[in-house]
């Protein structure tokens, strides 16, 4: 019974790591840009939830979709000033202006004026916490929403991505940017749609949590954030369902590390999968090898 | 020939030994404080790590971006050495740097056949692992951090260990080994074309980028005193990258202004409060954007090369 | 040529180091002020401490200026902001001693802050009072560092008594942040008292700083069935454990350390903290005449009621101010020894220093009830 209960945490805490780590895979697809500031945009989808909520007493659904929103246009502002000029430079720049970005979110939410440094705990009475059980199981309903949720909003996707026409032009886009703008594509439009897409995830995501832990603070995106990414290169960075496959097996493995190896050690484990899998097949789960042309 | 890089030698020991002399003097008869001091000292031990990363990641092309690991191994290795088995200061600082550098070849042979963003978050993730380790070995202090470190770094030694570091990566970029990482970071399939074992280089400047830091961390250890492991997290890797990357990737005497000004910076910015961490990062964000657009700082500094000018930004 | 521009780079950048401290803090005891640095952290993990602290010492800079000052001359404490970053703790110690001058430094507040400025502040010769650093190894680096808190082993020995001797506990789980010197500290030292008291330690868990995720631990601790759970970290944290150990089914009664002790904890853990115990450094509720005019002034200047880092911070203060007012003179040598002799009592009690120049002070224990924090007893080293 004890398996089966933390089976179920690990799931509840990989669904949250999948849908961060949706954001990462489009972005890197299309792009190529390992988006640090990632992490820090699932911070803010909390925040701007939490402000829903609080400031306004706003229940679920709009606060979610505020977070979602307001998650999204971040992102693609974000994209659209500090990204977009160096498209063309090398790998090394974007990632040092990804990481300044990162920084930028994070110590500009601390100011006083913004977010101010203290935790914020969300209102108790959004979702309704109730203790299922089934035998000896205890299940969280937040736990089983949060599931649901992701699974949900990761079917959308593939919708859009394989049954729409901009998903369409998003996938010519990842192949090969030049062939799509030569074909008519607008490009920039497809990129920042994907930010948006990507962004709003990840700030569902920040909403959930902010509900489930019921506490969030500027520097909550760090972690998750590299996790996530972890998670999007285990399921072949690009790869939408990748993305949510790595997301579960991450927090499944972060549990089972904390439960039959050693607390200790859980974060250094996610590092060493990411190791492992990059040293034995880089192109992640579920991704194909290409071979480079000279 | 031989006459003249014998020349250009005299006249860069002669100008180092009287910065040196000058700086001595300045210290010992208090012109500038112990504050200033140690900006100097911190100064010169960021010189080094910045110069041992851009051999890697600007000469070489290998994005490496979790360097403060062979830091941390170097600063708690100098530390054990002089503490427990009681070497003389300069031993320890070798000890530290060899034994950086012997795991850098154990990490460097499996992960330097990754290309790019994969290695880059490989090196990350060792990065933080290494982190997490040192947290769960309590004779090195754990979380709590290392205390009692003997204080034996002066600004005289750091100095002149920079100085030794710029004579040595000097020499390295100019020979046929550097040559060769050099051509490796243009194009590394071309390399390979023309006869030259990329795997060989690439774990050549990984090697003595980990022994040039492990000797840093060595001197940092033993000027703090105190260490603790989050310290050495990724954040301070970054750090690195961004002194390196601003100065312009492959420029020696770039990489050595940009470390100055950006060790000094946030000292500097000190009074605007909380401001401060916020200015940084759009800086660098502002810096980075118009360095795109063609205006850079560092074209100052570039060697102007026969044919493209090809430099690694813009 | 190119060795040419690497010699003028180097001067250009030892040029800069000289500089940096120009323009900067003008500082000195001069003849009518005494200044005292603040090494706190402002911003960073931990700015909700640092402004704590700031606010605690404010409100003693005005009460002993309005009563004249020591020894005639007003009192100004300078802060300098540490970012809870060792590396930055002791750049801005230098700062203060250098620039500013100042004859003794308030703090750091966290220990791995502290740790890293004793040994500058001893070789310099500067006196040292940290109120909240609790790590052991602080006030070995020299005669110089002092605090005036009870130290980690000190607080596990009175939780684990507490929960053997009162609560009659015979088996315990512990869940602490490993990262986290506090956390550990007090996690390895209740340990140790509880099994030397004749308890057993059934599990022992550990998670990393800002994880927000404990069912998996909880999980595991909740099939050992322990009689109580010590959470021995920040009430942000302790918070949520407490609320999804509750959620779990697990029944055991919680422990905790002077970390626990906040208003908010009740907003991060609801109804799941109720019926915990924790050791602090002194309670709201005690009606000793010092914490009552404490609250009432701070209340008065703030309008909020003081936490544990406003009044151990504040009592640190006044220990160094008393000591100088004692020694007359304002060299390091003097302010030491008048603190080794320090005998008074503050906010959080009666202090004197012992011969590691810790302070010899009681806890006392805090249950929580109802929303709010009960004062148990009292223990004395």
């Amino acid at each position: 019974m004890e398996f089966l209960q933390q089976v179920i945490n690990g799931l509840a805490l990989g669904s949250v790591y999948a849908l961060i780590a949706i954001g990462y895979t489009m972005v890197y697809g299309i792009i190529g840009l390992i988006n640090f500031a990632h992490g820090d945009i699932y911070m803010m989808g909390a925040f701007f939830g939490f402000f829903a909520a609080s400031k306004f007493n706003l229940p679920f659904i709009p606060t979610l979709a505020i977070g979602m929103i307001c998650a999204a246009v971040l992102g693609v502002a974000i994209e659209k000033i500090a990204y977009k000029p160096l498209r063309n430079s090398p790998k090394l720049s974007l990632l040092i202006t990804a990481i300044g970005m990162s920084l930028l979110l994070e110590n500009g939410s601390r100011l006083d004026f913004i977010f101010g440094p203290d935790y914020r705990t969300y209102p108790s009475n959004l979702l309704p916490s109730q203790i299922i059980k089934i035998g000896a199981l205890r299940l969280d309903s937040l736990h089983l929403i949060i599931i649901l949720i992701s699974i949900l909003l990761a079917a959308l996707l593939q919708i859009i991505v394989f049954r729409t026409k901009v998903g369409k032009a998003m996938r010519a886009t990842s192949f090969d940017k030049d062939a799509a703008a030569l074909m008519g594509i607008n490009i920039d439009n497809i990129i920042s749609i994907t930010f948006a897409i990507g962004s709003a995830l990840a700030g569902a995501a920040g909403v959930l949590v902010g509900i489930l832990y019921s506490r969030i603070d500027p520097y909550m995106g760090i972690m998750p954030g590299l996790k996530a990414f972890i998670a999007a290169v285990l399921g072949g960075i690009g790869i939408i369902p990748g993305a949510v496959l790595g997301g579960i097996i991450m927090g499944i493995a972060e549990t089972f590390t904390k439960v039959y190896i050693s607390s200790k050690l859980s974060d250094a484990i996610a590092f060493a999968i990411l190791i492992v899998i990059l040293l034995i097949k880089p192109s992640g789960l579920l991704g194909k090898k290409s071979n480079v042309k000279v | 020939m031989i006459r003249n890089s014998l020349k250009r030698f005299a006249i860069f020991m002669a100008t180092s030994i009287i910065i040196f002399v000058i700086l001595t003097f300045i210290i010992n008869q208090n012109i500038i404080n112990q504050y200033d001091v140690r900006i100097l000292v911190l100064i010169c031990i960021n010189i080094m790590l910045a110069l041992s990363v851009n051999l890697i990641v600007g000469f070489t092309g290998q994005f490496t971006i979790g360097h403060s690991a062979f830091m941390a191994i170097g600063a708690y290795a100098a530390a054990m050495l002089t503490i427990n088995l009681k070497l003389p200061f300069p031993l320890s600082l070798l000890g530290a740097g060899i034994i950086a550098g012997f795991i850098g070849l154990l990490i460097g042979i499996p992960t330097l056949r990754l290309k790019g963003d994969y290695l880059a978050i490989t090196t990350l993730g060792f990065c933080q692992i290494v982190v997490v380790v040192i947290q769960n070995i309590p004779q090195l202090g754990g979380a709590q951090g290392l205390t009692g470190i003997p204080p034996k770094t002066t600004f005289a030694w750091t100095f002149f260990t920079m100085i030794v570091t710029i004579l040595v990566i000097y020499n390295i970029v100019h020979s046929s080994q550097g040559r060769a990482m050099i051509s490796i970071r243009e194009d590394e399939i071309a390399a390979e074309a023309m006869g030259i074992n990329s795997t060989k280089y690439k774990i050549m400047a990984f090697v003595i980028g980990a022994f040039i830091a492990g000797v840093a961390g060595g001197l940092y250890s033993h000027y703090m005193m105190y260490i603790e492991p989050q310290s050495f997290n990724f954040l301070k890797s970054m750090d690195f990258i961004v002194y390196v990357v601003l100065g312009g990737l492959g420029s020696i005497p770039g990489c050595i202004i940009s470390t100055a000004v950006l060790t000094y910076l946030p000292e500097g910015l000190r009074g605007f409060g909380d401001l401060r961490m916020v200015i940084y990062p759009i800086l660098l964000i502002v810096i980075m954007i118009l360095n795109a657009k063609g205006i850079s700082p560092s074209k100052l500094f570039k060697r102007k090369s026969k044919g493209r000018d090809k430099d690694a930004i813009a | 040529m190119i060795k040419k521009k690497i010699a003028l780079a180097i001067t250009l950048a030892m040029t800069l180091g000289i500089f940096s401290g120009c323009g900067t803090g003008s500082g000195g005891s001069s003849s009518d002020e005494i200044d005292i640095g603040v090494v706190t952290p402002l911003t960073g993990s931990v700015a909700a401490f640092g402004k704590s602290a700031r606010n605690g010492l404010d409100l003693l800079q005005t009460e002993i200026n309005d009563k004249g000052g020591i020894n005639g001359k007003k009192v100004k404490f300078i802060y300098g902001d540490d970012e809870n970053k060792p590396a930055s703790a002791v750049n801005v110690a230098q700062k203060l001693i250098n620039d500013d001058k100042v004859v003794a430094i308030v703090g750091p507040l966290t220990s791995t802050c502290a740790n890293s400025v004793a040994p500058i502040l001893e070789q310099d010769k500067i006196p040292m009072v940290t109120g909240t650093g609790t790590n052991p190894k602080i006030t070995q680096a020299g005669d110089y560092i002092f605090r005036t808190c009870f130290i980690d082993p000190f607080q596990g020995t009175v939780i684990a008594k507490f929960a053997s001797g009162d609560l009659k506990a015979k088996t315990a789980a512990i869940l602490y942040d490993n990262g986290n010197d506090y956390s550990k500290g007090l996690a390895d030292n209740f340990q140790k008292s509880f099994e030397k008291a004749g308890g057993k330690i059934l599990d022992s868990e550990t998670y990393n700083t800002n994880d927000q995720d404990f069912n998996a631990q909880l999980t595991k601790i909740k099939n050992e069935n322990p009689d109580v759970l010590l959470a021995p970290d920040y009430y942000s944290t302790v918070g949520m454990i407490a609320k999804q150990a509750r959620a779990q089914g697990i029944k055991s009664t919680f422990l905790g350390g002077d970390g626990w002790d906040s208003s908010d904890l009740f907003t991060v853990g609801g109804d799941a903290v109720n019926g915990a115990y924790f050791t602090d450094h002194y309670s709201s509720k005690d009606t000793s005449k010092e914490v009552t005019t404490f609250i009432d002034s701070f209340k008065k200047k703030y309008k909020s009621t003081p936490d544990s880092m406003a009044a151990l911070n504040y009592d640190a203060g006044k220990v160094l101010v008393q000591s100088i007012q004692k020694a007359g003179k304002t060299d390091g040598e003097s302010i030491k020894n008048a603190l080794k002799s320090y005998s008074g009592t503050v906010v959080s009690g009666k202090i004197t220093f012992d011969k590691d120049r810790n302070a010899i002070k009681a806890a006392v224990i805090i249950n929580v009830k109802n929303n709010d924090f009960d004062f148990v007893k009292k223990v004395q080293p």
